[in-house]
């Protein structure tokens, strides 16, 4: 729409604009550390200068798989969500009797689920998992006959599905949204639309929240989330979404309205997860993105965000 | 070649096996690394924590029973340099630590399961007394003690397909030495040092 580019030039163009960011960040990052460099160094500047080179590899993964087409796209984000489960799982405590649930979650439904959007049944994909998952997994547990805990134990391991696995599958399911406009370069730029937002609006509300954070919003749940943060990153991050309209079949003033929903919602997921992960005692979900914690620290936000905005847009623009 | 780096990686896709080195760094150092056992993966995801150039260097011990034929005796060989051992071995057939002790002497380090079979469960079990004997016979060697976490949730005894959570390998401080220690002094300590990390 609208600057009459084609989808495919559109998203290399976004992917200079985001090249060049990174640019800046990491010039900054290494300014900042040459400064901090006579006074022994800084934890936090480390941590940025970590965070921004696990960007670089997250933007180019993610680069690379859209450019490769739908079924890459699809299989990214299933690997994705195998690994926040993982990290959910091994958070939470489980015994000898979760095994056959565990097993059914990671063989059987992972597959099943992002089988259901590459094969387009949009039918099924959106209640495979909150009615056959939620009712087979506590009929598998039940079947091996241990009964300590086991409300808080089949609890446990719905919510891990439902999250990270049906949640997250919300944002390449945007791939099944028959457009207006359609082609698979328009939805995979809905996806970009959503992931751009999302996480520049934790970004910016990190920095803003380091720079001028005051009031904690929760500070038992999560000390870094300020109202300054809150109120600066995410105003920001809906003016970005507001510049990007060009990419969505939005108008502009629907692109802030629709970041205005991303942001508020990924808000939201990190301030529900962040207190999930305190109850299970832990500061990150894990480690395996450097500097960031885990996947699903990464995610958090997204598995909020993505299904609002799915059924938002299916509802408005369908 | 390419098999055991195949191994090492599938190892770590399915149940991570992410080292961390707490009191000692990877070295070529003479070292027995020993650890709690709680499933049939451990084996394998103790050998997979090691760096590249160490896997090579260090042979897990394997029970006969159990990896000593088939496929698994395969992989077991070809893929992670395995050594077995008789657990339930004939009196009069010698020593069953011969092979151990062999392995040791041509200067390669060792994987072993002191408490000599599995349980799942997050302490170890007593230790049995091959760790000792191995000790006093090797005064030179570094005993590491090493404590497999999450494995027993992974794959919990009666089941054959692991679960992928993350499990870590954490390699301790390597056991000080003590002259003319006790049998059973020695093994609770070697022990209490795996239940320090836990």
């Amino acid at each position: 729409m609208g600057t009459g580019m084609t989808t495919q030039q559109q998203f290399y163009c976004l992917m200079a604009g985001i090249g060049t960011l990174l640019v800046v960040a990491s010039t900054i990052g290494w300014i900042l550390q040459r400064r901090a460099a006579p006074r022994g160094g800084s934890a936090t500047i480390d941590n940025l200068n970590q965070r921004i080179r696990a960007w670089w590899v997250m933007v180019a993964v993610l680069a690379a798989s859209f450019l490769l087409g739908k079924t890459t796209t699809i299989v990214l984000f299933g690997v994705a969500s195998v690994f926040a489960l993982r990290e959910f799982v091994t958070l939470t405590p489980t015994r000898p009797g979760d095994h056959m649930p565990l097993v059914a979650c990671f063989y059987l439904m992972v597959p099943a689920q992002y089988w259901l959007i590459y094969d387009g049944w949009y039918g099924l994909f959106a209640i495979f998992l909150p009615v056959y998952g939620f009712l087979s997994l506590p009929v598998l547990m039940a079947m091996s006959g241990d009964t300590e805990g086991f409300l808080e134990r089949v609890t446990k391991i719905q919510w891990g599905v439902l999250i990270t696995v049906y949640c997250i599958s919300y944002a390449p399911a945007l791939l099944l949204l028959d457009l207006h406009d359609a082609s698979l370069g328009r939805n995979q730029l809905l996806i970009i639309f959503l992931l751009i937002v999302v996480q520049l609006s934790d970004v910016l509300q990190y920095v803003f929240g380091k720079l001028f954070g005051r009031h904690a919003i929760a500070p038992r749940v999560s000390p870094s989330k300020t109202v300054e943060g809150f109120v600066g990153g995410g105003l920001s991050a809906v003016a970005i979404g507001a510049a990007l309209w060009h990419l969505t079949p939005f108008t502009p003033l629907q692109a802030a309205g629709m970041a205005a929903v991303i942001v508020l919602t990924g808000f939201f997921g990190g301030l529900a997860l962040s207190a999930a992960k305190r109850s299970l005692g832990a500061k990150d979900w894990g480690s395996m993105i450097e500097g960031h914690g885990g996947m699903l620290d990464r995610l958090d936000s997204v598995s909020f965000a993505a299904p609002v905005f799915f059924h938002v847009c299916r509802y408005f623009y369908t | 070649m390419f098999l055991p780096a195949l191994i090492a990686f599938g190892t770590r896709v399915l149940v991570g096996a992410q080292p961390r080195w707490i009191g000692c760094r990877p070295s070529n150092a003479l070292r027995i690394y020993y650890a709690n056992h709680t499933s049939h993966f451990d084996t394998l995801a103790l050998w997979s924590a090691l760096p590249a150039p160490l896997r090579r260097t260090t042979r897990p011990v394997a029970a006969k029973d159990y990896w000593g034929s088939g496929l698994r005796a395969r992989l077991a060989t070809d893929g992670f340099n395995a050594l077995f051992i008789d657990r339930a071995p004939d009196r009069h057939a010698g020593d069953p630590l011969a092979p151990l002790c062999d392995a040791l002497a041509r200067g390669e380090s060792l994987i072993i399961f002191p408490e000599g079979t599995r349980r799942a469960q997050k302490l170890p079990s007593p230790f049995k007394s091959g760790l000792f004997h191995l000790a006093t016979r090797f005064p030179d060697a570094e005993l590491v003690p090493v404590y497999l976490d999450n494995l027993y949730r992974s794959m919990p005894k009666g089941t054959w397909l692991p679960v992928p959570l993350t499990c870590t390998v954490s390699f301790g401080a390597p056991l000080e030495r003590r002259v003319d220690e006790a049998k059973e002094a020695f093994l609770e300590r070697a022990r209490d040092a795996i239940v320090g990390m836990a």
